[in-house]
C-alpha cells in the first residue's frame, strides 16, 4: 500500500512523464498487439511491407524517367526514388497510424487510465519494423547496381530519428484534434496523397532550388514541408557521392519538424484529459 | 486509520450543446419516413443553447480497507460518472478523492480484447491495460487459465468465442489481479449463472484478503450478497449511505414513488396553436399509476390534450425511443374530425415484449400534413428487469439480448 492517488481537477499533470515511464509495459503491449495483428489474417503477411513501397519506387521511378526529371549524374534513378520513397512511406505509416491511434483505441479510453500519449507511441513499433523490412529494397538495389555507399551512411539513424519526430510531431497534432473533429479523418489521406508530390520524391530537391523559373517565396514555401528536409537527409546519407544538401532549406525544414512536435505534445497534453468524456 | 478511498466534494459538470439538435434531427428523420404529418421541425425550440449538467453533485464518503461498497442508484443517477473518476478515466470538476493503494477498474469485460488475437495473447494484452507487468501475468497464467474454463480453446482467435468463453476468459483476468482498490462496474451481467457466483465468490475472497470493493449493480441480489455497505445516488447526490439492507430497501421504496405522471410545461404559443398536451401518466391496464413495468406486465400510456379549435383529420401519435436514442415504435390513432375540447388518449400495450430499458416518449399531434405539436422526452416508459414471467425459461431478461423478447416456437428433433 505504497501508493497514493489524488484526483482533482486539473491534478494529473504533475506525475505525467512518470506515469508514462511506469506504463512501459503497456505500451511495449501495444505495440506488440499491432504488430501481432497486422500480419495475422494476411495471406503474404510480411511481404506487403516490401510489396508497397516496392510498387511506389517503381511508379515514382516511372514519372521521374518519362518527365525526365534531372537527378544527379551516376546514380540509378531507381536507387534515387527508393532513398526517397522509404523515409516517405515511413513517415506516412506513422503519421496515417499515430493520427488514428485515439479513435481506434477508443475502446481504451473510456475505460481505462493510463497516459494517453501511450496509444499513438506505441504505434510507431509497426511502423518501425515496416521500415526496417522495407530497408531491404534498398539493400538489394545496391548489390544490383553495385552501389557502395560511403562513410555517410552511418548518419543514416540521425534522419531516421528525424522522420519519427517530424511524424510523430505531425501525427499527435492530429491525433488529438481528430478527437473532437472527426474532420480531421479526411485530412489525413488527403496530406498523405498530396504528400508525395510535394515531396521531392520523384524529382530532387536541387531542381526545385536551382529553378530559375520558380521565385524564392515557391522555394522557401517548398522547403517548408519538413519532408523535404528528412529526404534529403536520407539521399545524402544513403547516396553520398555528389550529393549535396542545400543547408537554409534543410534548416527550414528541420524548424517546421520541430515546430510541429513542440505544437503536437503541447495541443495533445492540453486536451488530453477531455478524451473519455468527447470521443 | 486512514480510510483507503477518502472524497471530498466531488462534483462533475458536462456540458450539453449542439450534439442534442444533432440528434434530434437524425431521430426526426427516422419518425417521418413513416408519417410526414406528424413530425414537423419546431427549430425555435432547438436553439443551440450550451446547457449544464451536473452529472455528479457534491458526493462526499469514505471507504475503510477491506470494506465492500454497493453502489446503485437508476439509469443516470451519476454511478458510472463516479466510478470513471475513481478509474481517473475523467477528471472531476470539483472537489477532490484521494486513493490509497493501487486501483483496478473493471468498467467492462475485456476491455482492449483483440478479435484476431488467441486467447494466449489476450491474456497477457488485457493484463497489461488493466495494470500487470509481464512477469505478474507469467506467474498466475496457469492459474488464470484454470479460472477461465476455456483451456481447450487456448490458441484460437477470440473472434471464435462463444460470448460465454469470452467473458470467462475476461473475467479471469480481472480476477487474478491483486489491487488494493477493485472497482467493478455492471460486468456481472453476463457469461451464465454458474458462472457468475464464482465469479462473485471471487470477489468475496478477494475482500475478504483486506482489498477494498466498489461494486455498481443493477442487480440488487449480487449487491446485497457481495456488499456490506451501500450508496444510493440519485440525480447525481448521495441520498443514502449505510448498512447494504437498508439502503437497498430505500432504492425499491424511491423506485415506487418516481415518476409515473408527467406535467408537460406550458408553452408560451399554446393558446395560438391548435392544440397541445398537458399530461401524461403511465399506468397498467387497469389505470393504476405505474413508474416501473415489469417486462411482460400489460402497460397503458394516457395522454391528455387540449384542443382550441376543431381540428380535422387530426391525429395524435407516440414513439418511443431506447435509451441509446434508437426509435422503437411510433404508435397513431385513426385520423378523425375532433371538435375543440379537452381530451385523453390511451395506448395500451399489445403482446410485444420489449426489452428492459427507459423509453423515452415523444408525443406528436397534427392535422393533414401538419404537425402542429411535437415534444421530445415528453416522459419515459421504464420496462424494468424484473419480471411478471418468470415462468417462461424461453425469455432472457438480460439486456442485450435485443429490442422484443417474444418466444417463438422452436422445434428440436432428433436426427437418425
Amino acid at each position: 500500500m505504497n501508493k497514493r492517488t489524488v484526483i482533482e481537477p486539473g491534478g494529473k499533470s504533475k506525475n505525467y512523464w512518470k506515469d508514462l515511464w511506469d506504463y512501459r509495459s503497456l505500451f511495449y503491449f501495444l505495440a506488440w498487439r499491432d504488430v501481432l495483428v497486422r500480419y495475422k489474417q494476411t495471406a503474404i503477411g510480411i511481404a506487403w511491407s516490401v510489396i508497397r513501397p516496392l510498387l511506389t519506387i517503381l511508379i515514382m521511378t516511372g514519372i521521374g524517367w518519362l518527365l525526365k526529371a534531372p537527378i544527379p549524374n551516376g546514380i540509378p534513378r531507381f536507387l534515387y526514388v527508393c532513398a526517397a520513397t522509404l523515409p516517405w512511406q515511413f513517415f506516412a505509416n506513422i503519421f496515417g497510424e499515430a493520427s488514428n491511434s485515439l479513435v481506434t483505441n477508443s475502446n481504451l479510453l473510456t475505460k481505462v487510465y493510463f497516459p494517453r500519449l501511450i496509444i499513438p507511441l506505441s504505434t510507431v513499433i509497426v511502423c518501425l519494423i515496416d521500415f526496417f523490412i522495407s530497408c531491404g529494397i534498398l539493400i538489394v538495389a545496391m548489390v544490383v547496381f553495385r552501389y557502395t555507399p560511403d562513410w555517410k551512411i552511418i548518419l543514416l539513424p540521425l534522419f531516421m530519428i528525424l522522420t519519427l519526430l517530424t511524424a510523430g510531431g505531425v501525427g499527435l497534432l492530429i491525433a488529438s484534434l481528430n478527437v473532437k473533429y472527426r474532420d480531421f479523418k479526411y485530412v489525413i489521406p488527403f496530406i498523405l496523397q498530396f504528400g508525395v508530390y510535394v515531396s521531392p520524391i520523384a524529382y530532387s530537391s536541387d531542381s526545385i532550388y536551382n529553378s530559375t523559373s520558380i521565385p524564392q517565396i515557391g522555394k522557401l514555401l517548398y522547403s517548408a514541408n519538413p519532408m523535404v528536409g528528412v529526404i534529403d537527409g536520407f539521399r545524402w546519407a544513403i547516396l553520398g557521392g555528389n550529393i549535396n544538401i542545400y543547408m537554409p532549406g534543410f534548416l527550414v525544414s528541420i524548424g517546421i519538424s520541430v515546430f510541429f512536435l513542440i505544437l503536437g505534445i503541447w495541443n495533445f497534453r492540453k486536451t488530453e484529459h477531455l478524451f473519455a468524456d468527447i470521443i | 486509520m486512514e480510510p483507503v478511498i477518502k472524497i471530498e466534494n466531488l462534483g462533475k459538470k458536462y456540458i450539453l450543446n449542439h450534439r442534442v439538435q444533432e440528434k434530434y434531427v437524425a431521430l426526426r428523420d427516422v419518425l417521418t419516413e413513416k408519417a410526414k404529418s406528424i413530425v414537423r421541425p419546431r427549430k425555435a425550440h432547438f436553439h443551440s443553447e450550451r446547457e449544464e449538467f451536473w452529472a455528479l453533485k457534491d458526493i462526499s464518503f469514505e471507504v475503510n480497507r477491506g470494506d465492500r461498497v454497493g453502489i446503485i442508484g437508476r439509469n443516470g443517477a451519476g454511478k458510472s460518472t463516479l466510478l470513471k473518476i475513481l478509474s481517473q478515466i475523467t477528471e472531476p470538476t470539483t472537489g477532490r478523492a484521494v486513493i490509497n493503494g493501487n486501483v483496478v477498474s473493471l468498467l467492462e469485460v475485456g476491455t482492449g480484447f483483440h478479435p484476431e488475437l488467441t486467447g494466449r495473447e489476450n491474456i497477457f494484452l488485457n493484463g497489461a491495460i488493466l495494470g500487470m507487468n509481464k512477469k505478474e501475468i507469467e506467474k498466475k497464467f496457469d492459474e488464470i487459465v484454470a479460472f477461465s474454463e476455456v483451456e481447450k480453446f487456448l490458441d484460437t482467435p477470440v473472434k471464435r468465442y462463444s460470448s460465454g468463453m469470452y467473458v470467462k476468459l475476461a473475467f479471469a483476468v480481472a480476477a487474478h489481479l491483486e489491487p488494493d482498490v477493485l472497482i467493478v462496474d455492471e460486468v456481472l451481467a453476463v457469461g451464465d449463472m454458474a458462472f457468475q457466483k464464482k465469479c462473485l465468490g471471487k470477489m468475496e475472497e478477494v475482500s475478504g484478503q483486506g482489498r477494498t470493493v466498489l461494486f455498481v449493480s443493477h442487480n440488487m441480489q449480487a449487491v446485497q450478497k457481495l456488499c456490506k455497505t451501500g450508496i444510493l445516488l440519485k440525480q447525481g447526490s448521495i441520498i443514502a449511505n449505510g448498512g447494504i439492507d437498508s439502503v437497498v430497501n430505500k432504492y425499491l421504496e424511491t423506485n415506487d414513488v418516481s415518476q409515473a405522471v408527467y406535467d408537460l410545461p406550458v408553452q408560451e404559443n399554446s393558446k395560438e396553436i391548435q392544440g397541445y398536451a398537458t399530461r401524461i401518466q403511465i399506468e397498467d391496464v387497469n389505470g393504476n399509476l405505474l413508474s416501473e413495468v415489469p417486462i411482460g406486465k400489460r402497460w397503458q400510456v394516457r395522454v391528455f390534450f387540449t384542443l382550441n379549435k376543431n381540428v380535422e383529420h387530426f391525429i395524435v401519435a407516440m414513439g418511443l425511443c431506447n435509451s441509446l436514442d434508437a426509435p422503437v415504435r411510433t404508435i397513431y390513432s385513426t385520423p378523425g374530425l375532433r371538435p375543440a375540447g379537452n381530451y385523453e388518449a390511451v395506448f395500451t400495450s399489445d403482446n410485444i415484449l420489449m426489452a428492459a430499458d427507459i423509453y423515452s416518449i415523444v408525443i406528436g399531434l397534427s392535422s393533414y400534413e401538419n404537425s402542429f405539436y411535437y415534444k421530445e422526452h415528453a416522459a419515459a416508459l421504464h420496462i424494468s428487469e424484473l419480471s411478471e414471467l418468470s415462468g417462461d425459461e424461453r425469455i432472457v431478461r438480460v439486456s442485450s439480448v435485443g429490442l422484443i423478447l417474444n418466444p417463438i416456437d422452436v422445434v428440436i428433433n432428433k436426427l437418425g
